[in-house]
């Protein structure tokens, strides 16, 4: 062969190197020689050659054909390397970095992926990448204020989060919540599931790659969006639901609205599962993927839909009833595999349950006060300021000083839209709270990714991350 | 608004208001989403509040790709060190909007773990306030940045 | 033991002697000495409380002892919830990691020894989770400050 061809390889010695010595055939070429032949990766290999048995690494194997090689070398593909293709050792296992900023729409996680060429072999979910210190921002606001805090933690269920703090404040303080308060709590929250598991569809639809799922997701959201900027004045982390009640009654009309509601969303979700449940890319994406078994969800506190795909029948509005969940009818939607398919049918079959919630609440839902009378706890009406002076003091005492609630500790837990959300508030008789830790249920889930992932394929990942519905805020907090 | 001076050059002069006016009519944000606002600039490229209409609805994963960079979030001390990198990946010019309180001052959470405004990290063009800013807001503030792009204001 | 052992677990009452259990604001608690966690852990888990739902530390400062660990644990059937209270001195923050018994107990550990400093004997892998990894200090202690930056208004700087 003459003169190598002028190729800038990393090592610029090679071409002068490599033209004393023979063409690679035969020769255990020197390094230079091995990186030029790398580097000159000819397409003339399309002439027709009995290719032989080759593997899944392809090409390398193809062309270390010896029977063919002094064709090979004249053509310059002779490969002289170590590779024999045996299989990777421990030291050659890749780790791809996934994130913090990545394309899938679930937020700040970081995810080192140990590949062993498209398998997982290990999975290590690093977190803290939106730790905005909101438990120790806690304990500088007073209770009343506290709802603006928490609701930013879990920011695709704020009412939940503000639902569950109000609850943990109430038990403390020993309050009696009127029952108007606890319907307008109650149709709040479903709502919030409704909106929470229509973005969750949205989002990881898109991620498994049905786009039209993302526009068709946030479409319905809007009209709840709207609804919910018309009763607390924000489309997101309202500040509504309080210790003493709710901030405002509900709007004049709000019947309308929500039958509206109920009837996009119901039109909506039948959509979807024409949509996706019959789609054949959508089975072979979601049907085995992602498996957690039941003991792996008790053993690593995975609760809500996830668990509940698992066939672990635990929902804390039917363990644990709060604010009047006891009486309304509802059903808690289980399956048994534990896969994403089954994570989607008892996601949207748990939106249907919200609706029929909401309408036993638009029904039953009785006149009377939105929050509690104690006037130590709520303010009091703004008309009442100009005629009482108590009304006034009182309204002055829990604005800049906050009302103090009894020492003491408690743990109070919500069904969020991702599972079990609780807060373990501590209180030191003061205005504010002396601890205020809150049990995210994505915190347990990211916990849980390695369990689904471990020994499934890489493009599996996106799937079963979704499928987990982790939202960040309450990872981190 | 005080317009920065131009060229005198009548050339140049058409030719750089024709560079401004093409850089503002397909500008692509790089997904930087990181918390509730994110939520929001989703709902701003979603159906209801379009951004497709100023050739926007592309959200390149990869910042070399991406010519704004939108941060809609808090910005936490661990994150920080990775903002500046996909902002340095991204090629010129280049744009950066803070949407939300949190990322513009620290918003709520004046405490240990948050970045007191992203731009201590990098430089800002258009502040967003809100918490989170609806899509409106969103959508006013880029095309204010469109506006001052297109108007010599903003010059990169 | 009193009348306030929660149903199913006296077995775990008698084997541990100074496990006190009490009733708050109507959840079941019990408070047991650092010494015997794990052993009580497994005891609870045997039980039936098998999913595990929280752990966190909490900074009574004051108080001796100062730090306290609390555990929630959940029996699915029959529903049941039990919250473990362990006290931890201040000088000495240490208390056996209970993540042999209930794996999920890994990252909420992490997250406890993150933000207060609490160090977990027996914990895989013991190290930040929420803050970075070259973060100094303990910032949800009691004797950590906020860390809030003064926020300045331009008018009252106007004159400067």
């Amino acid at each position: 062969m003459s003169k190598p061809p002028e190729l800038v390889t990393g090592d610029l010695e090679a071409p002068d190197a490599a033209a004393q010595e023979a063409p690679a055939a035969g020769t255990k070429g020197a390094v230079s020689e091995r990186r030029r032949v790398h580097d000159v990766w000819l397409s003339g290999t399309e002439a027709p050659r009995d290719l032989g048995p080759f593997t899944d690494e392809g090409a390398q194997e193809m062309l270390a054909d010896e029977s063919e090689e002094i064709l090979a070398g004249q053509l310059g593909t002779v490969i002289e390397d170590d590779y024999d293709g045996s299989g990777p050792a421990d030291d050659e296992l890749q780790i791809i970095n996934m994130g913090p900023q990545h394309p899938a729409t679930h937020g700040v996680l970081r995810l080192h992926l140990e590949l062993d060429g498209e398998t997982i072999r290990r999975v290590k979910p690093i977190i803290g990448y939106l730790h905005t210190g909101m438990e120790k921002t806690a304990e500088t606001l007073t209770f009343m204020q506290g709802p603006t805090n928490v609701t930013r933690m879990d920011y695709l269920s704020p009412f939940h989060n503000e639902l569950c703090f109000s609850l943990a404040v109430e038990r403390l303080l020993e309050v009696e919540i009127p029952p108007r308060a606890e319907a307008i709590r109650v149709l709040m929250s479903e709502l919030n599931r409704v909106a929470s598991h229509l973005l969750w569809s949205a989002t990881t639809g898109f991620d498994i790659g049905a786009l039209s799922m993302m526009i068709y997701g946030w479409r319905e959201r809007e009209s709840l969006l709207e609804f919910f900027e018309k009763t607390t004045g924000l489309r997101m982390n309202h500040n509504y639901i309080r210790p003493g009640g709710v901030a405002a009654d509900l709007p004049e009309g709000w019947q309308q609205d929500v039958r509206a509601i109920i009837e996009t969303v119901e039109s909506g979700l039948a959509d979807y599962e024409t949509l996706l449940l019959a789609n054949p890319i959508f089975l072979d994406r979601t049907k085995g993927v992602g498996i957690l078994t039941a003991d792996e969800c008790l053993a690593y506190g995975v609760t809500g839909p996830v668990a509940r795909a698992s066939g672990i029948e635990y929902d804390v509005r039917r363990a644990f009833p709060y604010s009047g969940f006891e009486q309304y009818e509802f059903e808690v939607p289980t399956t048994e595999n534990g896969d994403v398919f089954d994570r989607f049918i008892v996601r949207f079959e748990e939106m249907r349950q919200s609706l029929r919630i909401v309408e036993q609440v638009m029904e039953t839902i009785p006149a009377g006060d939105y929050r509690t009378e104690d006037r130590k706890v709520t303010p009091p009406p703004r008309a009442r300021i100009d005629e009482s002076m108590e009304a006034l003091i009182h309204h002055f005492k829990i604005f800049t000083e906050g009302f103090k609630v009894p020492a003491g500790e408690t743990y109070q837990a919500v069904e969020s839209a991702r599972g079990e959300l609780g807060m373990y508030l501590v209180s030191d008789g003061g205005p504010k709270p002396w601890r205020l830790h809150v049990r995210g249920p994505s915190f347990a889930s990211v916990q849980a990714l390695p369990m689904m992932l471990t020994g499934s394929l890489i493009a599996d990942t996106i799937a079963a991350l979704a499928s987990a519905d982790p939202v960040m805020g309450d990872v981190d907090r | 608004m005080a317009r920065a001076s131009g060229p005198s050059n009548i050339v140049t002069g058409v030719l750089d208001k024709a560079v401004n006016w093409a850089r503002t009519r397909s500008m692509w944000p790089a997904s930087f989403g990181l918390a509730c606002c994110a939520i929001e600039m989703m709902a701003t490229g979603a159906a209801h509040n379009d951004l497709a209409r100023f050739g926007m609805e592309v959200f390149r994963a990869s910042p070399r790709q991406a010519d704004l960079m939108i941060v809609a979030g808090r910005v936490s001390q661990k994150m920080a060190p990775v903002l500046r990198q996909v902002y340095d990946q991204m090629a010129d010019p280049k744009w950066v909007i803070s949407m939300g309180a949190c990322a513009s001052s620290g918003g709520m959470f004046n405490n240990y773990a948050l970045v007191q405004g992203v731009d201590q990290v990098v430089p800002v063009d258009i502040y967003v306030p809100g918490c989170p800013p609806g899509p409106q807001s969103l959508m006013h503030g880029i095309l204010s940045l469109h506006e001052g792009i297109r108007v010599g204001e903003i010059v990169r | 033991m009193s009348r306030s052992v929660p149903a199913g677990l006296e077995v775990a009452a008698s084997a541990f002697d100074g496990a006190r259990f009490e009733e708050v604001h109507g959840d079941a608690v019990v408070r047991i000495d650092r010494a015997e966690v794990t052993g009580f852990m497994a005891a609870v888990r045997d039980a039936g409380y098998e999913m595990f739902i929280d752990l966190c530390a909490v900074d009574y400062l004051s108080r001796d002892p100062r730090f306290e660990v609390a555990i929630n644990v959940v029996s699915v059937s029959p529903n049941r919830r039990l919250r473990v209270l362990v006290g931890i001195p201040g000088d000495d923050p240490v208390v056996p990691s209970i993540s042999g018994v209930y794996p999920g107990a890994n990252f909420y550990e992490r997250e406890a020894f993150d933000l207060f400093g609490v160090r977990f004997q027996g914990h895989p892998d013991l190290t930040r989770i929420l803050l970075p990894d070259e973060w100094e200090g303990y910032p949800l202690r009691k004797d950590s400050p906020v860390g809030s930056v003064p926020v300045q208004f331009k008018e009252a700087n106007k004159a400067t």
